[in-house]
């Protein structure tokens, strides 16, 4: 695994295939969320420091267990109790070991564990048959990629706020409306890179 | 009597009052990621329609065995197996809406209508009663999909079920079949709900 198919990789995962506006993975955080940029942000973070963990925990898990055993069938019900003992171990872990980072993050971590994004990307990974390496890369621009959206679309709803529209719009249909607008822009990207 | 009132009830708000799409906004991402067509939005509708009355009857007959400190881990077990079974019967029994699925098959474990109505209802409600909600919300949820699918798939392809409906000089707006065009299509029911609420109220008033 060279340079150049990491960096391709990324670019597929963070833009061209963007976990939000082309896979609809992650809605709920994405519209609930978003209001200002702050939560987002703190909100995208979170995101990408799980989805890293529970990607690499969820290989590891698959190539060593469900494969060896002929189990893989379970996969559904073991990737999401690993996912929402992993959540809860990081945010025991978390809050003894790095306070500060407990104190902006921590309030989005119980949310993660209904986060389709992760367990969506998990599954990808295996399904795509990536080595561990590229499971890893996969899962961090997939988080960059919701990272990028979310803060994106929070900085254009603080405006929205205070936008004039008619009043049976106000709110998530408005949202959504530009939910679609942004997802359109990002249809730009399509044909970038081939994989 | 007092059944039959319960159950036009529940109906009336899996249907409409709190139906989980429209109003609750609970499981955005099948409901977007899977509607360019009805086939595929009913197809997830009642895939999890099944996994909701299922989830359901259990919950509410373990309601009084499981632990409350241990009811989320045990909720999403049970949810799980389900899923794990409607996932097993789609690829037997219908392969290509279950290629056109996908990930979003699994995906139902982690759909917020399942685990809310688990916890809300199921949890605190008899068996007859959870399985009507689970029956009423699930159809909600069918039914918005199909609406989104219906929308999309009319103006995105100009078909309805595979059939054209709309002859040969229409020419279709592929963006409606393509991600933004969920959002749209979601954005403007949502409108249109607020719209015809809004008419309910003023109405009511006068």
């Amino acid at each position: 695994m060279d340079v150049s198919t990491i960096f391709l990789l990324s670019i597929y995962a963070m833009l061209i295939n963007n976990v939000v506006l082309m896979q609809f993975l992650g809605i709920c955080p994405y519209l609930g969320v978003s209001r200002k940029i702050e939560t987002s942000l703190g909100m995208g973070m979170a995101v990408i420091f799980v989805m890293t963990l529970a990607t690499a925990l969820t290989w590891i898990v698959e190539r060593g267990i469900l494969v060896p055993f002929d189990i893989v069938f379970l996969r559904t019900i073991a990737f999401i109790l690993i996912i929402a003992a992993l959540v809860q171990f990081v945010e025991i872990f978390m809050k003894k070991m790095m306070p500060a980072l407990y104190q902006s993050l921590g309030i989005y971590l119980p949310l993660i564990t209904t986060n389709c994004a992760i367990l969506g990307t998990a599954i990808l990974a295996v399904q795509k048959d990536y080595n561990f390496l590229t499971a890893l890369v996969f899962a961090v621009a997939t988080g960059m990629g919701f990272l990028i959206a979310i803060v994106m679309f929070a900085s254009i709803r603080e405006r929205l706020d205070t936008a004039d529209m008619p009043e049976i719009m106000k709110g998530v249909p408005a949202a959504l409306i530009t939910a679609s607008i942004l997802s359109m822009a990002f249809m730009g990207f399509a044909g970038l890179v081939r994989m | 009597m007092a059944t039959e009132q319960t159950v036009g009830k529940l109906m009336k708000n899996g249907l409409w009052s709190e139906n989980p799409v429209f109003v609750l906004l609970l499981g955005m991402c099948p409901t977007l990621g899977v509607t360019s067509s009805v086939e595929n939005g009913l197809g997830m509708g009642i895939a999890t329609a099944f996994v909701l009355v299922m989830s359901n009857l259990v919950i509410s007959m373990l309601r009084k065995v499981i632990p409350k400190k241990m009811r989320i881990p045990c909720f999403i077990v049970i949810i799980a197996s389900f899923v794990t079974i409607v996932e097993m019967l789609m690829q037997a029994f219908s392969p290509a809406l279950y290629r056109s699925l996908g990930l979003f098959i699994p995906l139902i474990v982690v759909n917020c209508i399942v685990l809310g109505r688990a916890e809300a209802f199921a949890s605190k409600n008899g068996l007859f009663k959870s399985m009507v909600d689970g029956v009423a919300m699930g159809a909600g949820f069918t039914l918005a999909l199909a609406a989104m699918g219906a929308v999309r798939e009319l103006l995105g392809n100009g078909t309805l079920l595979n059939v054209n409906m709309v002859g040969s000089s229409y020419h279709p707006v592929l963006m409606m079949i393509m991600p933004p065009g969920a959002f749209l299509t979601l954005g403007f029911l949502l409108a249109l709900m607020n719209w015809i609420n809004r008419k309910a109220a003023a109405r009511k008033e006068a």
